[in-house]
């Protein structure tokens, strides 16, 4: 070991950092690294695959809902998706623009089945109902040329 | 036991109060509005829906009923009114600014004594509260301890991370627009087997005084379909509703109807029945010759709402309604599991027109919606309109099979 004179000090150092308040783990909008933390913070499996004008990281998680994030070739994750029997973490997902989402007036009319929030830059759908939910967001300017919406599922 | 000694002046004012209260269930019943010629004498199944505004004055398309809860075993009780039906999901979830601090009803605990709190989930946002036990009374029917859920009870005013990260907040009846809703859906447990065997974030938790907890819960003490929970009429609902003009109504009636061919009024008759999948509740839809195997029929729903493309979207101030340049006349097949089909039509108006003629009206029949699932048709409370559709219960037996289907 190099540096064993570290190893005592190691311990609180490690216990001060866990104290700390976590990183931002912004995805929608953030860079290619964020699926993993999102596939660290949800103890999911992760999968990816090469599209002909993006990549999707595919989480599963263990109760059985699936979250996809799109990765654009500049690295930027431009849309998410999911479906399942719960609704994932949106707030993981969304990250940075999860607060806009939730603070957008309800244009459903009472109804519990449906959401679409449509912002300036963000847009977000979700549909379903108990035990079966589905749903997608993505940034306006951030979608690569030639995407279209009804990919993203 | 032996049955009670009565003289025959008591035997007479029995029999007088049961010829009063027969009166008085004809009575009750008799304005349902339902369309169909149901020559039932037994219509303690029978409850009013009626589509309007709402309480908060915000909704379209969703069908209220009262309830009446009272605390377990007790004579403690209250009617709360504008209680939306939803075929689209299992439980009775009341908020808690309704109902009396008087009321008392039970907390339902977990196995150490801690009170359980529920996260439910909704397409557009979570409702948070604890599961209470109350005795139910619809119309003629009883619900004893049934597991429900009491929204934004100031007892349990931490919402869990986990729960608020799954989109807004609806603990209140100006963003719910309802003052409680009743899921009388094909599933019996609200959310089933998941949460029995999976620590499910933003679902159910333990809550001790010093903080709320993920936790998994037995099917059984989930919050439950309480129409499953009643003595008689316990395999499903029948909804049948009337008509509503092209123009839109400021209110238009219907019946809910407990049990399927449990009782002279609710027979299945020449429905078609649709097995629902057994995980998700899906049917598939068939249009122009594809198929759509995310479909659902669900009275708490406001629209049709339909896969992307297929008619023109209203303009953003609109959205997500359809503004179809005339009224559109649509036909579809949906299919269930093992084969049953029906084929039927539809009509979607332009929900701009709609909204600016008749901007007062709370049921609208052509309304329909953009749907983000592109696999997916959903046949929402305009589907009911003028029809009878059927929603059996899993495990439950009916003449027209076991459950869990939909037919109409």
């Amino acid at each position: 070991m190099p540096f064993p004179v570290l190893r005592f000090p190691a311990a609180p150092l490690l216990a001060a950092l866990l104290l700390l308040p976590l990183p931002a783990l912004a995805t929608l909008g953030g860079d290619a690294s964020t699926p993993q933390a999102d596939q660290l913070h949800m103890k999911a499996a992760l999968r990816v695959s090469q599209r002909a004008r993006y990549a999707v990281h595919e989480i599963a998680l263990p109760y059985g809902t699936t979250a996809r994030e799109y990765v654009s070739p500049q690295g930027v994750v431009f849309a998410v998706a999911w479906e399942g029997p719960v609704k994932p973490d949106l707030r993981q997902l969304l990250g940075a623009y999860y607060e806009l989402y939730v603070q957008a007036p309800p244009n459903t009319r009472g109804a519990h089945n449906a959401a679409v929030i449509v912002l300036p830059e963000l847009v977000v759908h979700s549909m379903g109902h108990l035990r079966a939910f589905s749903g997608r967001a993505y940034l306006r300017s951030q979608m690569p040329d030639g995407v279209s919406v009804g990919e993203l599922k | 036991m032996t049955a009670p000694y009565l003289n025959r002046s008591a035997r007479l004012a029995v029999g007088a109060v049961c010829a009063l209260l027969f009166v008085l269930l004809l009575a009750a019943c008799g304005g349902d509005g339902g369309s169909a010629s149901t020559s039932s004498t037994t219509l303690q199944n029978v409850q009013l829906i009626t589509v309007d505004a709402g309480p908060a004055n915000n909704d379209s398309n969703v069908g209220f009923i009262s309830v009446t809860v009272c605390a377990p075993g007790t004579g403690n009780c209250q009617t709360i009114d504008h209680i939306a039906v939803d075929t689209g999901s299992s439980g009775l979830r009341l908020i808690a600014s309704v109902l009396s601090p008087s009321l008392g009803l039970t907390q339902q605990t977990g196995a150490s004594g801690q009170p359980l709190v529920e996260c439910t989930q909704f397409a557009d946002g979570f409702v948070w509260g604890p599961v209470k036990l109350a005795d139910l009374t619809i119309a003629g029917e009883q619900a004893k301890s049934l597991p429900i859920q009491v929204i934004g009870d100031p007892a349990f005013p931490n919402v869990p991370g986990d729960c608020s990260s799954s989109g807004p907040n609806e603990d209140s009846i100006s963003v719910f627009g309802a003052n409680g809703i009743i899921g009388v859906g094909p599933f019996q447990p609200d959310c089933g087997t998941v949460c029995a065997n999976f620590v499910v974030p933003g679902a159910y938790y333990l809550c001790p005084a010093s903080g709320c907890s993920n936790t998994t819960v037995a099917v059984t003490s989930q919050v439950q379909n309480p129409v499953g929970l009643f003595a008689i009429d316990n395999n499903g609902v029948v909804i049948l509703m009337n008509s509503v003009a092209a123009a839109g109504q400021n209110t238009v009636n219907g019946s809910l109807i407990f049990g399927i061919g449990t009782q002279t009024n609710n027979g299945l008759g020449n429905a078609r029945v649709l097995p629902v999948a057994t995980d998700t509740g899906y049917l598939t839809t068939i249009y122009n010759n594809t198929a759509y195997p995310h479909s659902f029929v669900d009275s708490g729903s406001s629209a049709f709402f339909l896969p992307s493309g297929i008619l023109l979207a209203c303009p953003s101030q609109y959205s997500p309604y359809l503004c179809p340049p005339s009224t559109v006349t649509l036909a579809a097949t949906l299919q269930g599991g093992g084969g049953g089909s029906s084929a039927f039509t539809f009509d979607v108006a332009n929900a701009q027109s709609l909204f600016t003629s008749a901007p007062n009206a709370a049921a609208y029949s052509g309304l329909g919606a953009e749907n983000n699932d592109a696999q997916s048709f959903d046949f929402g409370l305009p589907f009911f309109y003028g029809r009878t559709v059927y929603t059996a219960i899993e495990n439950k037996s009916t003449p027209g099979g076991i459950g869990p289907y939909v037919a109409f």
